[in-house]
């Protein structure tokens, strides 16, 4: 296992988003080869006259937003603890909740202040649902799945509860535009917003060491701790950060409904999230990581579950399907793939030196 | 195959990603004798282990082995051990939380049930005949050190074994120990066994082994029997140079010159790991904890560095009360530690040496204030040059350096924090016999330009040849204090052992 772990760094530093590449890759082949025009973006108008970018290419770039968002997040956690939170699809649907419950308090009009302050109360909201979950794992050592069961298990029911069990509407041109496009800009806002969180966690990882130190406590905690690093508190904040990105994904997920449905908003994401982190090469038992190969894992679910649709697979086959696909890139990134494709190709490099040497003989 | 040869090796090469591990390494290992495999760090000792038992692939060459005509390749630790090839790794690698009869049965088990009461007994004779103070229920992580080394031992023996391996297996044991190590050593030995055996310390070689196989940068240099070869000779063949005079490197600190300016000062300090003491460290100067392995020297330390939860005391930096209860305060006091279990608090496996090396003055500049990489990499060219550490690049992970590299890069980081106050336990644990010396005269250098050093060693005499002041502990408390005309060896030892004259 050591030896594996030891083997896998000495590759070249990105190899790990191999097999995230070549999933999206495949996937794109495969279905030029069904439509050639698959991936063909127009551009149409909407119905307030305003121009907006289409297809499946943007379809899958939209619909991804969330579960990217939630992968990033789920990244950190996965890397500093060493365990997953299965509580962000329930977290996520309290944030919106709380959204709404906001926007609802201005008693039928909308301002972009209260937006804001919608925005802001679910973050609090949710960074401290997240520090719940993370002060479990990290002060009391409870493993990251059982810590986050719990909230699991009741986060819907407290989303239900914050709106007294209605299931509320909101519509408004912002949160139209925040759930659909801005008018004027073609790009739908999600994608933008993956693209300002996706600027942040740069800025976050060039400007502070917080990279380095998720990395160390995940890697050896006792050490990292001899260092002078705060492995408690690191833990803690890898579910902050999370539960900030569970606030924006529930924010998107209720802006493009214009509606909260506690029961069914992001539901099942967080298996989609762990997988993604999974695909994208990073060890689900904590340590080094690269957000980038879950980011791109997050795209290669999404444009498997709309190439599913788009094949006109039944909903309720789809699960199935994907199954078997995630197995299949699972099995790609696993360490005994990896080896042996190491050692064939060092078997062709060997073979081909040895011809060259015969040649020049 | 002669009648006596259990092993041979031909020829064996090994490349990792830019380094030349083993080139054409040849190794013959006959029946009941035990063979010394020497060389510096990084020279390749445990790569041609890990080549033999199959934990690498090799690259090239031929492994023989009694009883097969032709020449084998071992794929697995498993394999290996179908052919009789036993290893005990460099770092222990059993489970702490099961059971002495557990960690001897485990993974080894036929047809997947388990019979725990013919294990135990099983266990039970096993360690009886070898001599192993075990029992099979005990949990492993209650015995010593020596003990546990013992019990992976019996492990490896249990199959049919013709050949034992021991990679650096008495690096963290006391005397007393090694010496029962030893007696199991010669008793497997009379039993036909092929033990090869890797150490530094120069003086069990001569103790235990017949014959010497000696290893530079990945090549042979010889094989010797032990009698032919004077230890001078086998150091200079191990370094490829004569190795200066050891005996004198200390200067003589002229008693109470150590006191006139402290630099650190504790009173009734107190751990949850350690009883209340008192201790000062002068500035410039270098002292020592003494005492048997589990004697609290290492809690001391660890108190004083606030390693484990400091529970009272008080605590004063070049003359100002300071407040000490995590590593983050006293780093920030200008205290720096090198733990003793490498594996466990030191390295941070799979970064790299860079990120290694500059992780605790990172961590003094604060979260907000990220070590440039052009800089980051400029520390770790300097340290990787200042301190001869092997390294493929600045890039590779710790993990796969070889275990005196690992420990070089981990006293390189605490360098660089240039602190006023460091401590040093067991430094030169798994370090070669030419790199113990310079890192000795760094010590002292660095005394000499102003830090204070408290300097840990099971070995005595490193102690005192670099120490001007020596704290003994006995069962966890401070027994003794030795200075001057008192820093002899036997003065030492006799007040370790409670027989000493001094206080009580
Ligand atoms: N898995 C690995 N990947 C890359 N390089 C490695 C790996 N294992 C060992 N090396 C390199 O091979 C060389 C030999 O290492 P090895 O561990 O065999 O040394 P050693 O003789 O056991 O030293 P020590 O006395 O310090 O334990 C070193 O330069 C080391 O960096
Ligand atoms: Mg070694």
């Amino acid at each position: 296992m050591n030896n594996r772990k030891r083997k896998a760094g000495g590759l070249s530093k990105y190899s790990q988003l191999l097999v995230p590449l070549i999933a999206i890759l495949v996937l794109v082949i495969f279905n030029l080869i069904r439509d050639p025009g698959f991936f063909s973006v127009g551009l149409t108008t909407n119905n307030n006259g305003d121009p907006v970018l289409q297809g499946n290419l943007i379809s899958i770039l939209n619909g991804a937003s969330e579960l990217v968002i939630l992968s990033m997040g789920m990244t950190l956690v996965t890397a500093a603890c060493g365990g997953q939170d299965i509580s962000v699809g329930a977290l996520a649907a309290i944030a919106g909740s709380v959204f709404v419950k906001v926007l609802k308090s201005g008693g039928g009009s909308i301002s972009p202040l209260l937006v804001l302050g919608g925005f802001l109360m679910c973050c609090a909201v949710a960074m401290v649902f997240g520090a719940f979950n993370g002060s479990l794992v990290a002060f009391f050592n409870i493993q990251p799945m059982i810590a986050t069961l719990i909230l699991f298990t009741c986060g819907r029911s407290i989303a239900y509860w914050i709106n007294g069990g209605a299931t509320p509407t909101v519509s408004s041109p912002i949160i139209n535009a925040v759930g659909s496009f801005i008018p004027g800009i073609p790009i739908p806002t999600p994608i933008l917003i993956v693209l300002l969180m996706g600027g942040l966690f740069a800025l976050l990882f060039r400007f502070t060491t917080l990279g380095l130190y998720i990395q160390a406590v995940g890697i050896n905690q006792s050490a990292a701790r001899l260092n002078g690093i705060n492995a408690v508190g690191i833990k803690l904040l890898s579910f902050v950060i999370l539960g900030v990105c569970c606030a924006v994904a529930g924010m998107i997920g209720v802006s493009r409904l214009g509606l909260i449905n506690h029961e069914t908003l992001l539901i099942n994401i967080e298996m989609d999230a762990i997988l993604a982190v999974a695909i994208g090469g990073n060890n689900l038992g904590g340590g080094k990581f690269k957000m980038i190969g879950s980011v791109l894992g997050a795209y290669a679910i999404q444009a498997l579950t709309i190439t599913l649709y788009a094949m006109k697979v039944p909903s309720t086959d789809v699960k199935a399907y994907k199954a078997v696909v995630i197995v299949l890139l699972v099995v790609m990134g696993s360490p005994v793939v990896k080896e042996a494709a190491d050692r064939f190709t060092k078997r062709i490099r060997a073979a081909r030196r040895s011809d060259t040497g015969k040649e020049a003989a | 195959m002669k009648e006596d040869i259990v092993l041979t090796m031909r020829g064996i090469c090994k490349v990792f990603p830019g380094v030349m591990a083993l080139n054409g390494v040849d190794f013959t290992l006959r029946k009941g004798e035990i063979h010394a495999l020497m060389g510096e760090n990084g020279a390749g000792k445990s790569t041609l282990i890990k080549v033999l038992t199959g934990v690498y692939p090799k690259d090239a060459g031929e492994i023989r082995v009694d009883g097969v005509d032709e020449a084998i390749t071992i794929r697995s630790p498993q394999e290996a051990q179908s052919y009789g090839i036993s290893t005990v790794y460099q770092e222990i690698s059993l489970c702490p939380n099961l059971t002495v009869a557990e960690n001897m049965f485990i993974g080894r088990t036929r047809g997947g049930t388990v019979n725990w009461k013919a294990m135990e007994k099983r266990a039970g004779e096993l360690l009886d005949s070898l001599g192993i103070p075990a029992r099979p229920r005990q949990q492993l992580s209650n015995c010593s050190l020596a003990v546990q080394q013992m019990v992976a031992i019996a492990r490896a023996v249990d199959t049919e074994c013709k050949v034992l391996i021991l990679d650096e297996p008495t690096s963290s044991l006391d005397d007393k120990e090694v010496e029962m190590l030893f007696r199991l050593m010669r008793d497997l030995k009379a039993r036909g066994v092929g033990i090869i055996f890797v150490t530094h310390f120069l003086e069990q070689v001569y103790e235990v082994s017949d014959r010497i196989t000696v290893l530079r940068n990945g090549e042979l240099v010889g094989e010797y029997e032990v009698e032919k070869l004077p230890q001078v000779q086998l150091v200079a063949m191990m370094i490829g140079r004569e190795l200066e005079n050891l005996s004198v490197i200390r200067k003589e600190n002229p008693a109470g010159a150590a006191k006139k300016e402290v630099r650190y000062e504790a009173r009734q300090l107190s751990s949850t790991e350690s009883r209340p003491f008192d201790f000062y460290i002068g500035k410039g100067e270098v002292n020592g904890f003494t005492g048997l392995l589990g004697s609290g020297r290492s809690e001391s330390v660890r108190a004083i560095f606030g390693a484990d939860p400091v529970t009272g005391g008080e605590v004063k930096m070049e003359g100002k009360k300071a407040r000490i209860t995590k590593p983050l305060d006293a780093m920030k006091n200008g205290i720096g530690y090198l733990p003793e279990d490498r594996k466990r608090d030191g390295i941070i496996a799979d970064l790299s040496v860079r990120d290694n090396i500059i992780l605790a003055l990172q961590v003094l500049r604060g979260m907000g204030h990220p070590i440039s990489r052009a800089k980051a990499e400029a520390f770790a060219d300097e340290y990787i040059k200042a301190l001869g550490i092997k390294t493929a690049s600045t890039d590779t992970p710790i993990g796969s350096l070889s275990g005196g590299n690992q420990q070089k890069v981990i006293l390189a980081r605490w360098l660089l924090t240039h602190p006023k106050y460091l401590i040093l336990d067991e430094p030169t644990r798994g370090i070669d016999v030419g790199t113990k010396t310079e890192i000795q005269k760094l010590v002292l250098k660095l005394a000499e330009e102003g830090m204070s050093v408290t300097f840990i060693s099971s070995e005595i005499e490193e102690m005192l040849r670099t120490c001007s002041r020596l704290i003994v502990m006995r069962d966890r408390n401070i027994v003794g204090e030795l200075t001057g005309d008192e820093l002899t060896q036997s003065h030492v030892m006799h007040t370790i052992a409670g027989g000493g004259g001094d206080s009580e």
